[in-house]
């Protein structure tokens, strides 16, 4: 018998309902984090959602979230981050500042222009399989920067989802789709580690 | 490799997906590339490129028309987040200008002077997407059918006073509310009152709300305000004149950013709103002559 697990939503800007809509039909619990208080030992993930990396990244800050996520990251808390999320958890963001900096990526903003560039597409995901990809104002990943970080996408000569440990990152938004195999996945990877942490 | 598939249906789920990506949020008039950078440090999810805010056009009357195309790329050129702009109702041409220098959401906005006192663009026809006010659901689901993909309350822009953003708010959803409440042979009875397509009736039916996202706008000056919008169900906030009108534009737009994700926490609004400096003056709703929400139904 699985141990129950919490997943905390970041909520701060952007794209957290729709996260919220896949969980729930994956019936597992999570919780808004939207300040520091939210923000407990008992989360065993955390979802960073699309949206604007500028505005998530100064609210982090503002809200005294940033070093306490930043170090949950790095110790393990599993994480899954979509379109800005990649963004903020980027090493190097090749036209901004980088944020979080924990997923050793180089990642470049608005890499395929405005809105008139935002695309769809079908493609495979490493370990999923087929999937429909919707690309919003989206990023592309440049340069994998450790040779632990698995590829999992490549679209159009870019890659757009990468897996590096406990982190999981796509420039494309599962939770526009009804395809719930990516949060799935990403609650497998959160149930590991839980039983892991049990465990020992 | 994976091949990119495109098509105008397919364009619109994109264009209805960049507003989810908007929510949360809040978005700032700004008529330099200076006010966009402050906006955008501060904290703003997009940025609406216009010469002069509404409190301005309001000042200074006469016709209010789309803002210069050089002025608008260069708050483009000036910041990383979504810029939109304003065209006139029913003004296909500034609309296309719009398009073509790829604005990412164009605001078919009743604070310019009307172009068509009858029709208002047809926006299935455009690439970009469309944001449009409304005043109530017939209204909202109108401008749907036409192909908007985001919606707005309209307020009474450039006032300060936010009694008619409230009021359009509460009317959107209290009719929502009534069309979830009725039985599936009544939609079309409301379809007809509402004077809207009986699709978009019966999304409403199902899902209790709009199939676009619907953010509230319109007289919208601290962050009590704005706080109050996302407490009646606004998924964000356009604040115009209620920043660059005030004392302390930089720190009254981070206070405001910062109520909008934290709507319910009144202990850190109401810190947020110390020593904010002078807020916009504001003019009653109820003492103006022009009531810009009355343009376009």
């Amino acid at each position: 018998m699985a141990e129950k697990m919490t997943i905390g939503v970041l909520a701060l800007q952007g794209a957290f309902d729709e996260h919220e809509a896949m969980l729930k039909e994956l019936a597992a619990d999570y919780r808004e984090i939207r300040q520091r208080k939210d923000l407990t030992d008992d989360l065993d993930g955390i979802i960073i959602p699309g949206g604007e990396s500028t505005v998530q990244g100064k609210l982090l800050h503002d809200l005294g979230l940033f070093e306490p996520l930043r170090q949950k990251i790095i110790q393990g808390l599993p994480v899954m981050a979509t379109c800005a999320g990649l963004i903020l958890l980027a090493e190097e963001v090749s036209n901004d500042k980088p944020l979080l900096a924990t997923l050793p990526v180089r990642v470049r903003r608005n890499a395929y222009g405005r809105q008139l560039g935002s695309f769809a597409a079908d493609g495979a995901v490493a370990g999923i399989g087929d999937y429909p990809l919707r690309f919003i104002r989206a990023p592309y990943i440049e340069a994998c920067l450790a040779t632990e970080v698995q590829v999992l996408n490549e679209t159009a000569g870019h890659i757009t989802a990468v897996q590096y440990h406990n982190q999981l990152a796509m420039a494309f938004h599962p939770e526009l789709t009804h395809d719930l195999r990516i949060h799935a996945y990403f609650l497998e990877i959160a149930a590991k580690r839980k039983k892991l942490a049990l465990g020992a | 490799m994976a091949e990119k598939t495109e098509g105008i249906g397919n364009r619109y789920e994109l264009n209805k997906n960049l507003a989810q990506m908007l929510k949360g949020g809040v978005i700032m008039d700004v008529t330099t590339p200076e006010q966009a950078k402050i906006a955008e440090e501060a904290g703003a999810c997009a940025v609406m490129a216009l010469e002069r805010i509404p409190a301005d056009i309001r000042a200074a009357g006469g016709v209010a028309r789309m803002s210069d195309p050089a002025m608008i790329r260069g708050i483009q050129e000036a910041v990383s987040i979504p810029v939109m702009a304003k065209c006139r109702i029913g003004h296909i041409v500034e609309a296309q200008l719009l398009q073509a220098i790829e604005i990412d959401y164009i605001d078919e906005s009743e604070v310019l002077s009307p172009a068509d006192d009858v029709y208002h663009i047809d926006k299935r026809k455009f690439a970009v997407p469309f944001v449009c006010g409304a005043r109530d659901l017939g209204e909202a689901l109108r401008r749907i059918s036409e192909g908007a993909a985001m919606i707005r309350t309209k307020g009474e822009p450039g006032t300060g006073d936010v009694v008619q953003a409230v009021h359009h708010m509460r009317k959107i959803n209290q009719q929502m509310a009534a069309i979830a409440s009725l039985r599936e042979d009544e939609l079309f009875e409301a379809a007809k009152k509402y004077q809207v397509p009986y699709d978009l009736v019966a999304y409403v039916h199902e899902h209790k709300k709009l199939p676009v996202v619907n953010f509230a706008a319109g007289g919208v000056a601290t962050p009590a305000d704005a706080a109050l919008m996302m407490q009646l169900g606004a998924e964000g906030v356009f604040v115009g004149s209620g920043i660059f009108k005030s004392g302390n534009p930089a720190k009254r737009a981070s206070a405001i950013v910062q109520a909008v994700t934290n709507y319910e926490d009144a202990e850190l609004i109401a810190r947020l709103s110390e020593n904010l400096g002078e807020a916009m003056v504001g003019i009653n709703a109820d003492e103006i002559q022009l009531l810009m929400a009355e343009r376009g139904r």
